[in-house]
Parts: C-alpha cells; structure tokens; sequence
C-alpha cells in the first residue's frame, strides 16, 4: 500500500460566473521515502492539489472530492479535529513565501516549538531545546541565538530553512513543497535543495515537490507528474520524463526552455513557442485538454479526450498518438 | 569598433538612509558603487546578480528616474546625468523601458490604443491622425496582436499579451535603446519562450541595442552577446557570452552558473553550493565584496580590493586569483562545462 493514494480528485470552485473545476479528476499515489514532483504552469491546478491534500481549500465556496488515503485513511472523511493531528504532525508542508508565512511578532523557536507542543505533547522548556536542535539540523549557524530571534531578523534563505525545520520538527511521513524555492535567489536556492536531498537521507520523509521550474525537478525528484487544465497529462520516472517525454505539452515546455551552455554545444536554437493559451476551466472541456494548443491535433483529439494510458512500463501519458511501447503484461 | 550607443562611467548611487525624528542622514545603502560598461549600437548586454545586487538600480540611473550620486551616463556621444530636464526630454524619446510585472505597468482606464498612442504624441511623432492610426496598427502588428484589440482594456489581455503591449508601448517612441528589467520573469515558462523570441526577432529588424536585466542565466545566455556580472553593487565579471560561459573568470560567476538547476537529471556537474548569504550593501565587506562567501579567498582578498582588469581578449574580471601563477588559480582553465555539465 503506498504511503498517500489520491484517487479522481476534483476540487471545484464556485464562482459568479461558473464552476472552476480547479483540478478534475486527478489520480497519482506516493510511496513511502519517495520523492514525487508535480509540474505545471499557473492555473493548472498544482497548488490546489496540495491544498486539498491538507484540506486547507475553505468549503464552500470550493469542493473537494474524490479521496485521498494516507496511510489507508480517507483524509476527507476525517473531522476536523482528526485532520488537525494529521496536519503538521504525520503530514506538514513548505509554501512559497518564507516571508509571509511566518508570524512575524512571535520568535522562531517558539513557531517551532508550537508544533512540537500541540502534537507531542512536550513542555516549553523540552520544546525549545528541540526547536534548537532543528535549527542546527537546518544549518544555521548559532541556532541558541537564532532560536530567541524574530522572522524580520532573519534572511529570505534562513526563513525558509526556519520553514523547513517547523515542517520537519514532528518528523513527518510526507512533506508537501509547494515552490519551496521560487521566492528565492540561486545560489540561495541551490543551499535549499541541497539542503532538502541531505535531510530526505537523514529524515527519510516522502517528499510532494510543486513547481514550475524543470530544473528544479530534475534536481529532486524521482518521478513526475506533469499537469495540465487540471488534469495530469503525463507521469514517469524522472530520467525517462526528461529523456523520451511522450505527452506533446511535456515536449513543448521542455522544447520552451532555453537550456544552459547552449552557447558552448552551438544549438543556439530558436525556442520552442506553445500557441494559445490555457483554455478556461470554468467551461466543461471536451476532447483533449491541450487539443487548441498541440501541433498534432486532429478531429479525434476535439471530439474525445485520450485516457491514461501506459505508453511503456512505469511511464504513463494522455494522447492518443503517443507511441506505445510493448507494455510487459 | 563604432561609437558607443549608451556608457556608464563609474556610476555611483548611494540611497541615504533616514532615521530619527528630525530624519537624519545615518548611514548609505550603497546600491550601486563603481559600475562602467558600454553598449555598442544593435548590441544586449545583460546584466546580472542575484536581488539587491544594484542591477535594477543602474537601470533606472540610466534612464534617469532618479539622480546620480556620482559618475557619468552618454547617450549617443552626450552626457544625460546632467543634462537639464528640458533638453533631456528628446534624449529620453531614445531610451524606453520594458518592466517586469505587466500587470502594473500599463493604466487600467486606457484603452490599447491610447496606451499606444500617448508616446507617439508625447514626443510629437505622428504628423497627423492618420499618421497616428497607421502607426498604432503598425505596433500591434510588430508584436503580433491582432490589429481590432486596440479597442480593448488591458485587463481584457493575458500576461504574456500585456507584456507585448508594454513592448510595442516601449516600440512607439522609435527609441535605439531598450531596457528589458526583468521583462520576463514574472511569466509562464511557454508565454515565456514567445516574448523572447519576439525580443530578438525585434532587435533584429529594428537593430536595437538593449540592456537586458535579469537574474535568469539561461535565458541570458539564449538572448545575449555580452554579459556583466554584478555583486553587492560592483561588476565583477564582464565578457562575451560563449567565453564567460565556457570560461568564467570570477568566483562569484562560476558559482553563479554551478547553482542554475538544469533540466537534465543525473547530470554530472561539479556543484560549487556558497555558503551564507549576501553581505549587507549599508556595509559592505572590505576588501573584495565577495570575500565573505568565496571559496578561494586567500589574505589579500580581505584586504584590498581587486579591479576590474582584462584578463584576455574582451573578458574583464575583478579577482586576485588572476595574478597568481596558473598552476595556482583553480579559474586558469576552462570551467564552464565542468559546472554547467553539458554532455
């Protein structure tokens, strides 16, 4: 049994004029220790699916449905109260902005410690020695003096370590990252995910890696799932995802990304254009999700959407005109 | 090689800071400290660094959005930093500006076509209303809108289509410098590959010289022909794109270029990870700026500070390492494919 199995999740969004169907009919598990990346531009609908996960989406005016077992247990048939041990205890999460999503007028430690004294019962005293400890796990330097500091006195790169060791600090058998590293510099960046692969081996939880940036992804992850409109369009291992990428979005967006040392190779090319735009989800979508967009479309593409299909064994995409590789039985 | 079209002379800008009741002057951010480089006509320098670097900043000397505290900018062989405001107005028609976040930069009351219009008739270009009309359809076409939205509202537009907007605005002034401040790092990454393609398409029709201010290196090195290098307010790093990349002659560089993720899994690339962060420009370090976090620092980095020299043919760089004999300077070879790994 895998550690987090999401099965036909849609979480939907009334509006005043219609339904965003945010995501639509999303499946996708995650073992134990493994480390999973889901991919995709603004809007398609990769944030909402970690804050669903977590049950974080306010209803209404959303609407999750679908199930999400963790550990065997159906997450949205829990109660509040049930999911508020689950959150930050066996399952926590990074966001974006390390600057937003600390409290700014409590210290570091006691943010830290918070979690540890709700979910582990631990006194204050026990608590603080724990927040400093992590924060030696998280590498900052002089953790007894940072643990009294405030956010403000912290950097953007140390805020975000600080976000990692709230996550971190109830020992967690997944972690969501939601654009853990967007807000920041690279070289910063490079200390964060470098930061991120040594605690994976030591910590051993499984990691939800949300981004945008393929890079990133290829960095981190194991396998992806790339998604498109609110639907994953393609799934592989890693290696395979960015070696024969077989759905014509996965291709575009690797196509649309000017590699570095193009200049030493010589294949200065010129970038790879997706047409169009990203249809809106407030209209039911027939056929294809990316049929107004793909270079291969065909009528068969705008009258029926193409399922999820194994192209070849581990590696799973949603075209009709991927090429199928003898899939072993 | 010809008349430079824009060059910054050791430009300064030192931001006071003000506290107290009576707003004292107590201390300056030096933002930018000592920064010169040149643009020939036709040509994109890039510049980059990471935040608070100062790159913005030396964009916005340029065009003059704020005073200089010390140093010189020349448009086309004349000096602007000090030039009076009404003599600068014809000069400004010659350098437009594209900014990062579309969504801010163009007025949510003005139609496309008054978005348009308004630097044409600013700077008197138009001869008459026809004139105005023609040349208004003339922009969209250039950046590939078709030609009825100007009748619309900006917010009627994507993000990538507002950018485009923000560029034929910036196209409307006939100007022969461009300068792109993170013109497209608030976009998606497919939206993203169209505004570039349509940059260097423009560039090439129109032979424009642009100053390209990014953090991104993989879209520098895809859009430009020469790249500076800026840390804590000082460029350490100046050269032709193929040399810097295949050869960076500057610590701060090649760590720079070994942080870049790459889309390529199980590359094997030497990983140089700088520890710390970015030293406060209210004080920066003595020395060499970048002595906090180099990995090669040796005494003399934390006592004098190294000046931008030529290291070989059009490839500047402010290292000591370079005085070293080259068996002992870890920069002598050619580094870049070790960091970027590219098989």
């Amino acid at each position: 049994m895998a550690l987090l199995e999401v099965e036909n999740l849609q979480t939907h969004f009334r509006t005043p004029d219609g339904i965003n169907r945010a995501v639509d009919g999303l499946s996708f598990s995650v073992e134990a220790g493994e480390t999973v990346a889901i991919v995709g531009e603004s809007g398609c609908g990769k944030s909402v699916t970690s804050m669903s996960i977590l049950r974080l989406i306010p209803e209404p005016p959303g609407k999750i449905a679908g199930s999400i077992r963790f550990n065997g247990r159906d997450l949205l048939k829990m109660s509040d109260k049930e999911m508020r041990a689950v959150r930050g205890n066996e399952i926590s999460m990074i966001f974006q902005e390390p600057m937003t999503s600390l409290n700014p007028v409590l210290t570091v430690g006691r943010q830290i410690g918070e979690t540890l004294r709700l979910h582990q019962g631990m006194s204050a005293a026990q608590a603080e020695d724990r927040a400093v400890e992590m924060l030696k796990l998280v590498g900052i330097p002089e953790p007894q003096r940072r643990v009294k500091e405030y956010p403000h006195q912290l950097s953007g790169g140390m805020r975000q370590r600080v976000m990692i060791a709230i996550a971190l600090a109830c020992n967690p058998k997944l972690l969501i990252a939601d654009e853990p590293t967007t807000a920041l510099d690279v070289t910063i960046q490079a200390q964060i995910l470098d930061l991120m692969r040594d605690l994976k081996r030591t910590v051993g939880a499984a990691i939800v890696i949300i981004t945008h940036d393929l890079g990133v992804v290829a960095e981190v992850a194991e396998r992806v799932i790339v998604m498109y409109a609110g639907r994953k369009v393609e799934e592989a291992a890693v290696g395979k995802l960015f070696g024969s990428p077989r759905h014509p979005y996965t291709q575009g967006l690797l196509g649309s990304m000017p590699k570095l040392g193009s200049s030493l190779t010589g294949d200065e090319t010129r970038l790879q254009e997706i047409p169009g735009l990203v249809p809106s989800l407030k209209k039911k979508l027939e056929g294809c999700v990316f049929a107004s967009r793909c270079p291969h479309t065909t009528d068969l593409c705008r009258k029926v959407a193409p399922a999820l299909e194994e192209k070849a064994p581990g590696h799973i995409a949603a075209c009709h005109y991927a090429i199928k590789e003898a899939v072993a039985a | 090689m010809s008349t430079p079209i824009l060059e910054v002379n050791d430009l300064k800008k030192h931001f006071p800071i003000r506290a107290g009741f009576f707003g004292g002057t107590t201390g300056y951010v030096y933002a930018v400290d000592g920064v010169s480089f040149s643009i020939a006509k036709g040509e994109t320098l890039s510049l980059v660094g990471e935040s608070g670097c100062g790159k913005s900043t030396v964009g916005k000397a340029i065009l003059r959005l704020f005073d200089i505290t010390a140093g010189q900018v020349v448009l086309d062989g004349q000096r602007i930093d000090d030039m009076p405001y009404g003599t600068l107005r014809p000069m400004r028609r010659r350098m437009q500006v594209v900014f990062q976040d579309p969504f801010s930069s163009l007025n949510p009351r003005m139609r496309v076509r008054d978005l348009l219009a308004e630097p044409i008739r600013n700077f008197g270009l138009a001869k008459d209303s026809a004139d105005l009309e023609r040349r208004v359809g003339d922009l969209m076409d250039r950046v590939r809108l078709p030609r009825d939205a100007v009748n619309r509202w900006p917010h009627e537009f994507s993000g990538g289509q507002r950018q485009r907007i923000c560029i034929a605005r910036a196209l409307a002034a006939e100007p022969d410098l461009i300068i792109c401040d993170e013109a497209v790092s608030a976009l998606d990454v497919s939206v993203k590959a169209q505004i570039v393609n349509l940059l260097q398409d423009l560039q090439k029709e129109l032979g424009l010289a642009m100053l390209f201010i990014s953090h991104d290196l993989a879209i520098v090195e895809h859009m430009t022909h020469r790249v500076a290098v800026m840390y804590l307010g000082k460029i350490v790093e100046v050269a032709p794109k193929r040399q810097l990349f295949a050869a960076p002659k500057h610590p701060y560089t090649e760590a720079l270029l070994s942080a870049v993720p790459v889309p390529e899994p199980g590359a094997a690339r030497e990983r140089i990870i700088l520890k710390g962060d970015v030293p406060s420009p209210i004080k920066p370090p003595k020395g060499c700026r970048f002595h906090t976090r180099c990995p090669y620092a040796f005494d003399r980095c934390r006592q004098d500070e190294p000046q931008l020299r030529q290291t070989e043919d059009g490839h500047f760089a402010a290292c000591h390492l370079h005085d070293l004999p080259a068996a002992d300077n870890p920069l002598a070879g050619a580094r870049g494919a070790a960091v970027i790994a590219h098989h």
